[in-house]
């Protein structure tokens, strides 16, 4: 058994060039996911609403139960059979997005159904209205418990990204790949990979701990 | 005679039930501007649900409730929502949990009403608040945040908060309940000299003391129905109703046997 490193470093630009490709779209991603999972978690509050709640489960459901493959494969090569054709990148970011936001719009419903009733009662007893009492109140106390789950949301996402390396997007694992096809060496270059993948999860991570140490230290419970 | 003021509470045959059990029976009250209404009852009697659709916590299905001139529930149907955010500037509610918002510190708390709300500039709310929390005793908490409180503190702050609002009428759920007994004194103080000052006030409560020394009326609740009202004097030394007796007897028991000197 041998090892031989030198097409990584030769490759290295390239393995950078898509390192910086999967950050793109794992941020652009992770902001449409978040704001869908707010969306939609909010939606998901209120059973009274029956049209929104019915959509936003729908919405939970099936992208909770499908996989994530067959979701990008269905914007991919699906939605050019209605003449529908997106470029690679924007399915790529669609499809994340959206299979992201339904895991952040659980955490998001979670985390407020998880503050206690009274502060809802006091907010409205002042006088707020619904909307305003979740924005001041509500919200500012609920997205503190909502970055430990979503800081673990994030890093899946990261992870998951690997995937769209499959709709010709040329991101780290698509460099990865090609280096590999002219240079037969697997083993270091999915290794090389795998630690740029470790170290784009570690510096997520502790963003996400810093953060909630800011917003901790800042008072809100 | 003259014409007397329209009440500034009002509630007629109000009824409430849930999932299929009664809990309000038919319930009338006036409360006039200025007075005191201490409502007294065993628990699971109908106390908080009865105070807490005065400000449209609790929605009646039967009955009218009227707030300084101003419909809340009519006819067994709730006001629209503007109309009830409205309402509920108003009426200021001291629940027996704080409720504090946790994120905010003592004084934003007690301006978060006034500016998001109001509208209010920021200096003229916090001159607002700083004067509340004197009033409370407090003035020195301002920039604490709520955590750092005692409970007898908490609810002070509570209380400057719901006055953030002007509000014409205070409501009271249990605000002492939940503190501990050498913290309830500083928490009925301000509420007395609250009702010095003439706001009108229903406060649901165990303290008897507080009840016999504050209230114009006491209202004895049990079942979801008004048992018996009247005078303090009236109620705790000549109780006309078999239950108001009963109630009575076990919580003078309570009390002494706790050697609280609240039952005198």
């Amino acid at each position: 058994m041998n090892f031989d490193f030198s097409p990584v470093l030769q490759g290295w630009p390239d393995l950078m060039h898509g390192a910086l490709v999967t950050v793109e779209i794992t941020a652009s991603s992770l902001l449409l996911g978040c704001v869908l999972g707010l969306l939609v978690g909010l939606g998901r509050l209120d059973r009274s609403k029956r049209w929104r709640y019915g959509i936003c489960t729908t919405y939970v459901t099936f992208i909770r139960g499908t996989p994530l493959l067959v979701q990008l494969f269905l914007l991919f090569f699906g939605l050019p059979q209605f003449d529908i054709l997106l470029p690679a990148f924007v399915c790529g970011v669609l499809g994340l997005g959206i299979y992201s936001g339904a895991y952040v719009s659980e955490i998001v419903r979670g985390a407020i159904q998880s503050i206690d009733r009274g502060q809802m009662e006091a907010a409205r007893s002042l006088g707020m209205s619904s909307a305003k009492a979740m924005r001041t109140i509500i919200l500012p106390q609920a997205i503190v418990r909502m970055i430990p789950p979503l800081g673990n949301e994030f890093i899946a996402l990261i992870k998951n990204s690997a995937l769209v390396s499959l709709l010709t997007i040329a991101d780290l694992m698509h460099e990865g790949q090609k280096i590999i096809s002219v240079s037969y060496r697997s083993l270091e270059v999915y290794l090389a990979i795998a630690l740029v993948y470790l170290v784009l999860t570690s510096i997520t991570s502790l963003a996400l701990q810093y953060a909630e140490k800011r917003l901790r230290a800042g008072g809100a419970i | 005679m003259s014409q007397a003021l329209p009440p500034m509470i009002d509630i007629r045959q109000l009824s409430k039930s849930f999932s299929g059990q009664r809990i309000l029976h038919d319930i009338d009250l006036q409360v006039q501007a200025s007075q005191v209404i201490v409502i007294i009852g065993p628990s699971g009697s109908g106390k908080s649900t009865l105070l807490r659709c005065c400000n449209g916590l609790e929605v009646a299905e039967q009955g009218n409730v009227r707030i300084a001139g101003q419909d809340l529930l009519s006819n067994g149907k709730m006001i629209d929502e503007a109309a009830l955010n409205d309402l509920r500037t108003q009426v200021g509610m001291v629940f027996q949990s704080f409720n504090l918002f946790p994120h905010l510190s003592v004084l934003e708390n007690v301006t978060v009403g006034p500016r998001k709300i109001r509208h209010m500039p920021r200096d003229q709310a916090d001159l607002l608040a700083r004067q509340l929390l004197a009033k409370v005793g407090l003035a020195a908490k301002a920039d604490a945040m709520p955590s750092t409180l005692s409970g007898g503190q908490k609810q002070r702050v509570a209380i400057a908060r719901a006055l953030a609002m002007q509000p014409k009428v205070m409501l009271f759920d249990e605000p002492t309940s939940a503190l501990d007994p050498e913290l309830v004194g500083e928490v009925l103080q301000v509420m007395k000299t609250l009702a010095n000052e003439g706001m009108t006030m229903i406060v649901v409560t165990h303290e008897m003391g507080f009840a016999r020394e504050v209230a114009d009326v006491v209202v004895v609740m049990d079942q979801g129905r008004i048992v018996e009202t009247g005078r303090p004097q009236q109620i705790f030394v000549n109780p006309t109703q078999e239950r108001t007796r009963s109630f009575l007897q076990a919580i003078l028991t309570r009390n002494s046997s706790t050697a609280s000197t609240d039952a005198g």
